[in-house]
């Protein structure tokens, strides 16, 4: 997973579901292994595959004509388990941006977490986005970070998306959570020393 | 103007503040368990870097082990790993442990409330979603990353951005047979499974104020489900009664100090919430999940929605997930056939949740065709109800007891439904694939759980009761 994040311009794989919960991005029983990689050969496991491992054919990732960088699906993306997994399983298997009309918090910040960009747009825009992935499955979708711009280039129709100042920053830069707190260290200390109530 | 409890509580926990960043908050108890810590701590190694405050971390083994034989060495290769690693970790960081044998072990979100390591005024974060569950005490408490389990390990703090805040009032008094599993599901159903995401929300009003402290850590619990970031209680005479006296809460002196600072923990009569929902008790039925999200739940003598009173646009996920569950739009559940019954999780696996199953089928037994299994949150809990002799009645009744840990909540150990069946659950989400590839949930009270246990169908507990 590279970690930043500026432009991409991609074909995207739609999957039209609302509610896609972290269970099914990644069931937990293959939640048993104790690195970050590797997780995408189980993305979706349970949608991607039948009881005997066979994948399913009906399903947009079998289906060689839909590929790309960018994962459009319906409201409330992520919700459920906190499992960090499925983001790794999501960047593991090749997507660098999200796009959803509601992403449940959670996995908004794991994902920007591990420098996966996600995109809120309005109901309205992602009818539009699956409407031109129906049209022609190659439809290119251009994301442009700086800019906070997703064109969807065919028709040249353009959204503004919102992301926090802070959080882009890491993602453009490749900086961490981790890197800005151990620099509050001796805020952290002082703190400490200064509350009555340290249970 | 006055402050939200949960103001009160962030702002005295905020160690930056800076315009453009998201506030770094310092945390009084993390949590830890085999699944999402070991990449928290693989990534410490990394930067060559300490657990800052271990003291202010403790671990447990619950969501990857097996529920029988625990005094075996796990069977699964991986899952056997993946415990040994934490125990591995633990060691190496100077990170309190108890693991598979101590008498402390649990699911995390019970054995923190019952040792009074949760108390009233934390900030408390654990890498599983259902953290919320110690907001029960008057605590923020949320479920994190894996990225962020290493930032808390690493520095104790946590970056957030502050959440906006929603009041859920429930009034009046609870009907017969109807209990707190019942009011959070028909909460989720009126709001739907996306209805309090961006929010932290304070339950309040007479039918949460009356309630036990586990009985509230089962709405609390619950918060996330309807994609809350947390859900808290203000803390009263019911809460202090339950922390005094545990292993780990504040005695002698510290208690009357503790006591004196948790009595301002309450939301100001003047603060202002962003969001207000109100809801009457004596509206709710003891109810049921039919679908693949806890938002899709009704009173369990009602009908599923029929394909007309949905919106175009709802349809095809409506239609997938009722596919899945093999149910068909506008029909009804009651005497629907039920194949597993599962009594647990962080949600209903308490000692009060035992018991009022017990109560309940003492001198029953269950239907033929039903597999019963009950599973502990605790160590703790399994002790107290073979005290109690709880265990005798579960055995009479046909019903399994099996030792604590998450179990067939979520699938990860071998305690999982299998394809097709039906399982009543008293667990959290019913999400396709959750309880095993292909098993069908049905989420309800411990109540309407050990009523279709004895059954062996979908049944309104109220006529038993």
């Amino acid at each position: 997973m590279s970690k930043n994040f500026q432009h991409l311009v991609s074909s995207a794989v739609p999957i039209a579901i609302e509610n896609i919960d972290t269970d099914q991005i990644i069931p937990a029983r293959f939640l048993k292994a104790t690195t970050r990689e590797g997780f995408g050969e189980n993305l979706f496991r349970d949608w991607r595959f039948d009881s005997d491992n066979q994948p399913k054919k009906d399903f947009v990732l079998n289906n060689p004509i839909y590929k790309g960088q960018i994962l459009v699906a319906g409201k409330n993306f992520g919700c459920g388990s906190s499992r960090e997994h499925a983001a790794w399983a999501i960047g593991d298997y090749g997507f660098k941006v999200v796009i959803s009309s509601f992403f449940a918090d959670i996995f908004k910040n794991n994902a920007l977490n591990n420098f996966i960009l996600p995109i809120t747009v309005t109901d309205a825009f992602l009818d539009n986005i699956f409407k031109a992935i129906e049209a022609d499955p190659a439809a290119q979708l251009e994301v442009d970070l700086e800019k906070q711009t997703l064109k969807i280039v065919a028709t040249g129709e353009t959204a503004q998306f919102d992301i926090n100042p802070y959080k882009k920053a890491c993602l453009i830069n490749g900086y961490d959570d981790i890197d800005y707190l151990l620099s509050l260290r001796k805020e952290i200390e002082t703190y400490e020393s200064g509350r009555e109530f340290n249970f | 103007m006055g402050k939200t409890l949960f103001d009160k509580i962030w702002d005295s926990h905020v160690v930056v503040s800076k315009a453009g960043f998201p506030d770094a908050v310092y945390i009084n108890t993390h949590f830890i368990h085999e699944v999402t810590s070991p990449q928290a701590f693989d990534g410490l190694r990394k930067r060559g870097i300490p657990v800052f405050r271990p003291a202010r971390t403790r671990a447990t083994a619950d969501h990857n082990v097996p529920t029988i034989d625990q005094h075996l060495p796990i069977k699964e290769a991986l899952s056997r790993k993946q415990v040994e690693m934490l125990t591995k970790n633990t060691a190496e960081f100077g990170v309190e442990l108890y693991g598979l044998g101590h008498p402390y072990q649990g699911i995390v979100h019970v054995i923190g409330p019952e040792l009074g390591i949760t108390l009233p005024g934390m900030t408390i974060v654990c890498g599983d979603s259902h953290t919320s569950t110690h907001g029960a005490f008057g605590a923020i408490a949320f479920g994190i990353g894996t990225s962020e389990v290493e930032q808390v390990l690493a520095t104790q703090c946590i970056l957030q951005y502050r959440p906006k805040r929603m009041k859920i009032e429930v009034n009046g008094k609870l009907k017969k047979g109807v209990v707190s599993k019942d009011i959070i599901l028909y909460i989720i159903s009126k709001i739907s499974a996306s209805g309090a995401t961006g929010y932290f929300v304070e339950y309040c009003g007479e039918a949460i104020s009356s309630l036990s402290m586990e009985a509230r850590m089962t709405i609390c619990n619950m918060s996330i489900e309807m994609g809350a970031r947390g859900g808290l209680i203000a803390p009263d005479e019911t809460t202090f009664e339950y922390i005094k006296g545990r292993e780990f809460a504040p005695k002698g002196a510290d208690w009357d100090k503790a006591l004196a600072y948790w009595r301002t923990l309450y939301t100001d009569a003047d603060a202002q919430f962003d969001v207000v929902l109100t809801f009457n008790a004596a509206d709710i039925e003891p109810m049921i999940t039919y679908g693949t999200n806890p938002g899709m739940g009704m009173g369990v003598t009602q009908h599923i929605p029929s394909l007309e009173q949905l919106d175009e646009k709802e349809k095809p996920s409506f239609k997938k997930s009722l596919d899945y569950m093999g149910l068909e739009p506008g029909s009804g559940l009651l005497g629907k056939k039920v194949d597993y019954v599962f009594i647990g999780s962080c949600t209903n696996s308490r000692i009060e949740d035992l018991r009022m199953v017990a109560d309940f089928v003492k001198g029953k037994h269950k239907a033929d065709d039903v597999v019963v299994w009950i599973v502990p949150g605790s160590k703790q809990v399994e002790a107290q109800a073979r005290k109690e002799g709880i265990d005798k009645v579960f055995e009479a009744a046909g019903f399994q007891l099996r030792e604590p840990g998450c179990s067939a909540c979520l699938g990860m150990n071998e305690d999982k439904v299998p394809a097709g069946m039906y399982c009543i659950s008293t667990s959290n989400r019913n999400f396709e694939g959750r309880q095993g590839p292909n098993a069908r949930t049905f989420l309800a009270s411990p109540l309407s759980a050990a009523a279709a246990a004895i059954t062996g169908k979908v049944t309104d507990v109220r006529e038993l009761v």
